[in-house]
């Protein structure tokens, strides 16, 4: 978890111009056709202004020499054909990068107010796993998401892979990534959504092959049993309290549907969709309060003696 | 305000025809009389006025934001108050100041530039000058009372259904857009009859100036867009009163259908705001340049042009919901060729630059500042239209950047030297020079270190309308400058208007034209009397007063002891008819609080609308009671004549 926080800044990629996909670098590229050749035309029209602004012997009104019209003609023309050309590049841009791929992994990702619930979806339910704010793919294999929305419109952004892609209830949609390299990128809504639409981040976290074959592997099993009297306690202390109503923690009696899965709470970077990095303190203000890290967000204050809080807190924080 | 002042030529009895006119076409006078006004100079100030107030509510809401962003994870504001106040800036900026603050500037400039008396309709003026200050009262109470709308300025279904936006808030968006539109509609109207039908005997339509081209176009696309976005208003108010399903998914209402209606009308509100800019631009390129601008017809046609396009790339707001690929490639085209004739536009004002003498005074600084802004908003906006950038810029900060470098570029920068303008006509006062020069470096300077850091912050992945962020996220120092920016972007707006305050009363008396202008409106005093012109000119070139004024005709025949104006053709403006206009009456006023009363009744039970109209209805009849039959009776068909002045 220490880890974790330590290389937090530095693992941060979530740019546009730092593509790590090949919708996100094939994007970069038009980027850098866009800028340039704009950047050229700003400079040219600033150019003729000034020199039109510091040019000596001016003509009398009653005449316009035929030059003015040549060269209004000119320019007239030249930004057509400039249009037409960016026109042109970013139309192939657009093909190319809405190339549908096959689909050897599909998750469903559905937008809540304000978290993100992941589904990796399998024809065997005992194989599917439920996960929150964090999507682990393998690099090198497209992926593609399937986005849904249980409540109002949200946005799908992670920037360093692909551009963005609206969760909009009624119209379920799909986009595809394609991570390149290893790497955790970051990604937040971008559709405003309510109050905490700031605070409603996630993770593309994108390994080797190897290790996602491992993380499925770990994923897929039920949540890890309490061994310390501590971590029983905690368990025993979340079936009692409200947390079940919304939580489910697989292989537990907790089956709740409507906040993220538990399971494997402690291998996730941070709490609340990227409100806080997962630590313990942070998760033990998280239950007391969250309301103080994310107001108004669906969390209820937990009101529990400092002892049942720190079982509590013990019992999550080993479900890795 | 003698005779003599008026216009360029004199004659014996040009006393007693002041004398007869301001009795004709003065304000009442009296306790109550600020509620019977209809005069266009006054109802325009009042709105430009008005306006100027919310614009300076909607820069202390920016100032909040600014200094909430300054830093990550500042608790300056609580989420909450800040989606109050992000949606109320917005909110405030479109329909509280951008379209009524050009609109208000044309119904006090407009009349005057064509060479008329009045402008058409003006107790419905009043009317919408009423209804305008309501709804900026109504919204900015809200914003005290806790009850803002709070799911911006678009405010999308479902977010803004009754599911998820319990309470008032959203009500309150949805009233105010009936408020504004109805207003903006009406002055629209007002503005095209009175371009259409007032126009001074010659001014044919290739002769009218550029602005006047400019603030037709406008008002025909208020007249096309702003049915759309009360349509959608209205469709939520049922959905969220009546207890309708039109936007609700789960009963086979469609949430789509909603960015459809609101950006049918929200992109070519972008074009209502800064294409009178553009017109304002091409007033101060001619004055200033001494010279006419190049490519009249190219530039009329290019105003046309805009117009036309701009109601057909609504759909590049909708990127990101996934269209089929032949409907994005048709309004990426759509979306990047709209930047022809803005480029043809400032093609032309570089020619007239190039062929005149510019002479660096504070309206053709802002000018300046004009070109230097809005030229890299409309290239970010060529970038914004590409399907592929677009999804990775929409929404972020990104596009934050490029909508000021528009909107502050195409269409504030232009106003702040119109204002500067035609403040001496407004005032018979001349604003300060070297302030004004200050103000607009003060302005130039910080609007850029405001806005173009945020072309970066959305690059590197910083969504809009969010009202915090984390220090990972690597944001801060960016942020922080633009807060920076926005300071000293504020300095130079209060400098700007407190330059205009206080030269109001103290500054340097200006005289009938202190700039040498082309137009009509400096043909007569400033402030101009209530009856504008002393003897309705007539013209025979689009810079009427740069063609020999000495020896201009003038209309002969129309009476001065009516409220007479001259009807022209809409195409050669030649005489028509003689109109009598309506006298100054308290009903637009009562007629106005009744709507209010009904709009804001409306937030609460829809039963407000069937007893608002009734009620109304009543009023209305009061309104249009003929005064008397005589006097109704003479708008009579003989044209009157022009000649020369005697």
């Amino acid at each position: 978890m220490l880890m974790n926080v330590l290389t937090y800044a530095a693992l941060v990629h979530e740019s546009v111009l730092d593509p790590a996909g090949t919708h996100a670098r094939t994007i970069a590229g038009l980027w850098s056709v866009f800028l340039w050749v704009t950047a050229a035309i700003y400079v040219l029209v600033m150019v003729a202004l000034v020199i039109a602004l510091m040019r000596r012997g001016k003509h009398d009104a009653a005449e316009t020499p035929r030059g003015t019209y040549a060269a209004v003609w000119v320019a007239g023309a030249a930004s057509v054909m400039v249009l037409f050309a960016l026109l042109t590049a970013s139309i192939l841009t657009g093909r190319a990068v809405a190339e549908e791929r096959s689909e050897p992994l599909r998750i469903t990702l559905t937008g809540r107010q304000w978290w993100w619930q992941i589904d990796y979806e399998d024809a065997d339910p005992s194989r599917r796993i439920t996960s929150a704010n964090e999507i682990t793919v393998p690099v090198g294999v497209p992926v593609t998401i399937h986005l849904h929305s249980s409540d109002v419109i949200h946005s799908f952004w992670v920037p360093s892979l692909n551009g963005k892609r609206d969760l909009i209830p009624g119209h379920d949609g799909t986009i595809t990534i394609l991570a390149e390299r290893a790497g955790l990128f970051r990604g937040q809504c971008a559709e405003f959504c309510g109050v905490q639409h700031a605070k409603m981040a996630l993770w593309v976290n994108a390994v080797e092959p190897a290790i996602y074959a491992r993380w499925v592997e770990g994923s897929r099993k039920t949540a890890r049993t309490p061994s310390t009297p501590s971590e029983i306690a905690g368990l025993q202390v979340f079936l009692r309290s409200p947390c079940p109503l919304c939580h489910t923690i697989q292989g537990t009696d907790a089956s709740g549907s409507t906040a993220p899965d538990l399971t494997h709470l402690a291998s996730r970077r941070s709490l609340g969709a990227d409100s806080l990095p997962n630590t313990r303190a942070a998760l033990t203000g998280w239950i007391r309060d969250a309301q103080q890290a994310k107001p108004g967000c669906q969390m209820p204050a937990i009101d529990l003696r400092s002892e049942e809080l720190n079982a509590l807190v013990d019992y999550l924080g080993s479900l890795q | 305000m003698t005779g003599t002042d008026v216009m360029p030529y004199s004659s014996t009895d040009d006393a007693a025809q002041h004398e007869v006119l301001q009795k004709t076409w003065a304000p009442r006078r009296g306790l109550f009389s600020w509620f019977f006004q209809i005069d266009h100079h006054s109802i325009g100030r009042r709105f430009l006025f008005t306006a100027f107030v919310w614009f300076g509510c909607g820069g202390i809401l920016a100032a909040l934001m600014r200094v909430q962003l300054a830093k990550p994870n500042n608790t300056f504001l609580s989420a909450d108050r800040y989606n109050q106040i992000f949606t109320l800036h917005g909110i405030t900026m479109m329909f509280l100041f951008g379209v009524p603050v050009m609109e208000a500037l044309a119904v006090y400039v407009i009349p005057l530039m064509l060479g008329t008396r009045a402008l058409a309709f003006p107790r419905a003026n009043a009317y919408a000058y009423y209804l305008f200050l309501f709804a900026g009262l109504m919204v900015y109470g809200a914003l005290f009372l806790d009850m803002a709308p709070d799911t911006g300025w678009f405010s999308y279904v479902p977010l803004a259904s009754p599911a998820f936006a319990p309470g008032k808030r959203v009500d309150i968006w949805a009233e105010l857009v009936n408020f504004t539109e109805i207003s903006a509609l009406i002055v629209a109207v007002e503005i095209v009859v009175t371009i259409l039908k007032q126009r001074a005997p010659g001014m044919s339509i290739h002769r009218m100036p550029l602005y006047v081209w400019s603030m037709l176009v406008t008002a025909l696309m208020i007249i096309f867009a702003m049915p759309s976005v009360m349509v959608a208003s209205n469709f939520i108010g049922l959905d969220r009163l009546v207890g309708t399903h039109i936007f609700n998914p789960a009963e086979g209402g469609d949430v789509l259908l909603w960015q459809h209606l609101f950006w049918f009308f929200g992109h070519p509100e972008v074009y209502i705001i800064f294409i009178p800019g553009l017109g304002i631009v091409s007033s101060i390129v001619t004055v200033f340049c001494r010279r006419p601008v190049f490519g009249y017809t190219a530039m009329v046609l290019s105003l046309v042009a805009t117009a036309f396009m701009g109601f057909g790339l609504w759909v590049h707001h909708m990127f990101a919901t996934g269209l089929p690929q032949s409907g994005e490639s048709f309004f990426t085209a759509a979306s990047m060729m709209i930047a022809i004739p803005s480029g043809v536009q400032i093609f032309c004002w570089i020619a007239t630059i190039w062929l005149g003498r510019p002479s660096y005074r504070p309206p053709f600084m802002f000018v300046l500042g004009f070109f230097a802004v809005f030229v890299i908003g409309g290239l970010s906006g060529v970038m914004v239209a590409s399907v592929p950038l677009d999804i990775q810029l929409h929404d972020t900060f990104f596009v934050v950047a490029h909508l000021h470098y528009v909107l502050i570029g195409g269409a504030v920068f232009p106003l702040l030297g119109g204002i500067f303008y035609w403040f001496p006509k407004m005032t018979g006062r001349l604003m300060h020079e070297g302030l004004g020069h200050a103000s607009f470096w003060l302005v130039f300077i910080g609007f850029n270190v405001t806005f173009f850091p945020m072309h970066k912050l959305g690059l590197s992945g910083m969504p809009r309308r969010v009202y915090t962020y984390l220090p990972e996220t690597g944001w801060g120092a960016l942020n922080l400058l633009a807060t920076i920016g926005a300071g000293v972007l504020g300095l130079g707006m209060l400098l700007f208007f407190g330059n205009a305050l206080w030269n109001m009363w103290r500054g340097r008396a200006a005289g009938a034209d202190p700039w040498g202008g082309d137009t009509l409106e400096w043909a007569t005093s400033s402030p101009p009397p209530h009856y504008n012109f002393l003897r309705l000119p007539v013209v025979s070139g689009r810079e009427p007063l740069w063609h020999e004024p000495e020896r201009a005709p003038v209309v002969a025949g129309l009476a001065a002891d009516k409220r007479e104006v001259l009807i022209t053709h809409v195409f050669d403006a030649a005489p028509d008819h003689r109109y009598v206009y309506p006298s100054p009456s308290p009903w637009p006023f009562v007629a106005a609080l009744a709507t209010a009363a009904m709009l804001v009744g409306g937030l609460f039970t829809p039963w407000s609308f069937a007893i608002g109209l009734t009620v109304l209805a009543i009023f209305l009849t009061a309104w249009f009671w003929p005064s008397s039959p005589a006097k109704e009776g003479e708008e009579s068909a003989d044209s009157p004549k022009s000649g020369e002045a005697s």
